[in-house]
């Protein structure tokens, strides 16, 4: 059996199967079934490259691995979480929840394992629309209006990802190419041949459309709403699953500009607006009193400078790689750790939650450390990319471009801060007795705990297998070849 | 048929034209089904050797969506919600007709300057299409209601799908496909939200408060 189909499949089946269940009790238990298969799957893929399939649409390079190998580890972890947290929420009925977790993880896959940028924008399309339900999991007034931003700009983003995908096709098609113009390998064979004002124009509009989905300024309005409303392990897909895969779609069109021989034009519109999505997050988490909402602004900053870091050059690439799995896995723990805080306080804002160090030691302990790495103090993982794509920055003259980005670090860090330790130190309200129920309970523990083990770990140690990877991934992107 | 796409097309334009400046629900639900019909039938007019199964069943599954069952689905979600007919644009209506003119002349200046695939038998296509992309970007961020964003936006996919009709030939129709049944879906789920949203909305209308009267 091809391996493209059990990773495609497995999701897939523990979507329809969670459809199918009808107790809301038992029903969670298929997300680690389909993750650890998937899981499973991938170390497969990561241990020896799979051959391409007979159609030639579905391969997997570095590039996709990374982020392959990303969102089924986080997706392992969050399906454990999942576990207790579906048991707490008995308020809400959890079908469409459950079905829609595996459907997401499918759909991304598809992104992944698609060598071909129609297909690649099918999976994208779906992973949005099944990311949905998620956002909306509390069905209250709040919630609907995030969901609402949330699809309106997705599928303003997805549609002008398309209209990309178009563009990129005619400029294959008018040099008379034949067969499929979309097949990934085809396009960065004929790269040269391309036309080269509908690539550009391709580029700006795929940029834009995954850029949206991203969260890239100026089109990251929703995000903050979207983040601030939906449950803290959905935050964990949309922040670290979904955007890695819609840089996937900017990644693709980048290489093939790249080997067409635009790569300074790419790049200058990569810093430019990585360095406006920076810019922004800076000045919007200044005085953020709501904690989930901060985060969101932190996605924004943080997919910004993995942006910038492409927009430097090979090594800039492979430290703008290394950052989108930091980036991930920090989320992760930032996230998870913020859906328990706000939960014990029933409150996400500085005026309902203050002292979570009290009520649920572990979780704050977890999101101050998430802090500390997030904002790429050693010795954990984003302080080593950052710093990486700073060098990098350095070494290529961007001396502007340096000031700039290590200016905006400060400001975010400080803006941060102010709503982390507020939240975590003090006294926290109302008299401790009362709110014995809300403390941290093992599983919801347990899986920000794995993920800031791998962000410490990664921080100390990078791996041969792992840079082996982002350096193929980067030497890839930037016009080599494998 | 070259005579027919072109009068097609140009009916595209003003329909879309006709949308800035209408202010009735339901007239702007009828008008974007009947551009969902000529966006149907345009294909069978567009390429050289038209009636074949694959452009006939593309055009035929675009009449039914965009002409049919996606207007219900509107017309379904306006009759739930019960919103009053009038609309409160934030750019006015004849400002948006004047701006959609301007984006008229502004996408056959650039198409102008772009090269076209030879095999198009229509200049006017890529024009059309990318005008209608803006047009609908346009009623989506100028416009208040849940309702008439979706219309945005389901000219703004009409404006996409121009712009696919003039490569649909070479990309395998599996990706068609997808475009429509991802509108579908986009609309689908929009619809159930806009569901979601009059039930929230109707525990705070003041309509429960007449019940109390008889």
């Amino acid at each position: 059996m091809s391996i493209y189909l059990i990773l495609l499949g497995a999701p897939l089946a523990a979507g329809l199967a969670a459809l199918v269940i009808g107790s809301d009790k038992y029903r969670p238990w298929v997300l680690p079934f389909g993750c650890v298969v998937h899981a499973a799957a991938v170390a497969a893929c990561w241990r020896s490259l799979p051959p391409a399939s007979s159609s030639g649409w579905f391969y997997i390079d570095s590039i996709d691995l990374l982020v392959l190998g990303l969102s089924s580890a986080l997706f392992l972890i969050c399906s454990v979480y999942c576990l207790e947290y579906l048991r707490l929420r008995k308020d809400r009925p959890n079908r469409l929840f459950t079905a829609c977790f595996s459907f997401i993880l499918a759909a991304v896959t598809l992104v992944c394992v698609s060598r071909h940028m129609g297909l690649l924008w099918v999976g994208m399309e779906a992973a949005t629309l099944a990311a949905a339900p998620l956002v909306h999991f509390d069905h209250n007034e709040r919630s609907l209006e995030a969901t609402w931003k949330y699809l309106m700009m997705g599928s303003l983003g997805i549609g002008l990802a398309l209209l990309g995908t178009f563009f990129l096709a005619l400029s294959a098609l008018l040099q008379g190419g034949t067969g499929d113009p979309l097949v990934i390998d085809t396009l960065l064979s004929g790269a040269r041949t391309l036309s080269v004002p509908w690539l550009k124009g391709a580029f700006i509009f795929l940029l834009v459309g995954y850029g949206t989905k991203m969260g890239l300024a100026p089109l990251h309005s929703w995000k903050p709403d979207t983040y601030g409303e939906s449950p803290g392990v959905a935050g964990v897909i949309l922040a670290g699953v979904l955007t890695s895969t819609a840089f996937l779609g900017i990644l693709r069109a980048f290489q093939i500009c790249a080997a067409a021989g635009l790569a300074d034009f790419a790049r200058d519109l990569l810093v430019l607006i990585g360095l406006l999505s920076i810019a922004t997050a800076a000045a919007f988490i200044i005085g953020q009193r709501d904690f989930k909402r901060m985060l969101a602004y932190s996605s924004v900053e943080h997919m910004g400078i993995a942006a910038l870091g492409v927009g430097l050059g090979p090594a800039g690439t492979f430290a703008a790689l290394l950052h989108l799995i930091n980036n991930g896995l920090t989320k992760g723990v930032l996230f998870l750790t913020a859906g328990n805080i706000h939960r014990a306080f029933g409150g996400k804002t500085m005026d309902h939650a203050h002292g979570a160090l009290r009520r649920v030691p572990i979780s704050a302990t977890l999101f101050l450390l998430g802090f500390v790495a997030i904002t790429g103090s050693p010795p954990f993982a984003p302080f080593v990319s950052e710093f990486s794509i700073l060098r990098a920055a350095v070494n290529g003259n961007r001396f502007g471009v340096a000031l700039g980005f290590v200016a905006f670090l400060a400001v975010i860090f400080i803006g941060m801060a102010t709503t982390v330790l507020s939240v975590v130190y003090g006294l926290p309200p109302g008299k401790e007795s009362d709110h014995s129920a809300e403390a941290d309970s093992p599983l919801m523990v347990a899986a920000p705990l794995a993920l800031m083990a791998a962000v410490v770990f990664f921080g100390l140690w990078l791996p041969g297998w792992l840079t082996a990877v982002l350096g193929d991934a980067a030497k890839l992107l930037n016009g080599g070849a494998s | 048929m070259e005579q027919l796409s072109q009068l097609l097309l140009a009916f595209i334009v003003f329909l879309s034209l006709y949308l800035l400046g209408s202010s009735s629900l339901t007239g702007c639900i009828k008008i974007v089904a009947l551009q969902g019909m000529c966006l149907g039938v345009l294909p069978l007019t567009i390429h050289a050797e038209g009636f074949h199964p694959r452009a006939l069943l593309l055009a035929a599954g675009m009449f039914v969506l965009k002409g049919i069952v996606i207007p219900r689905i509107l017309k379904y979600a306006i009759r739930e919600v019960k919103i009053r007919r009038e609309l409160e644009p934030i750019v006015g209506y004849a400002p948006s007709l004047l701006l959609g003119a301007a984006l008229v002349g502004v996408s056959f200046v650039l198409a102008e300057r772009l090269p076209v695939p030879a095999g198009l038998r229509t200049s006017l296509l890529i024009p059309i299409s990318l005008a209608t992309v803006m047009m609908g970007m346009l009623m989506m961020i100028s416009r208040i209601k849940a309702v008439t964003q979706v219309i945005g936006y389901l000219v703004f996919e009409n404006g996409i799908y121009l712009f696919g009709l003039a490569i649909s030939y070479e990309v395998p129709w599996l990706i068609e496909m997808g475009v429509l049944l991802d509108v579908f879906v986009a609309v689908f789920v929009m619809g159930i939200v806009i569901d979601h949203i009059a039930r929230a909305f109707d525990s705070i209308s003041t309509e429960k408060m007449t019940r109390l009267n008889d």
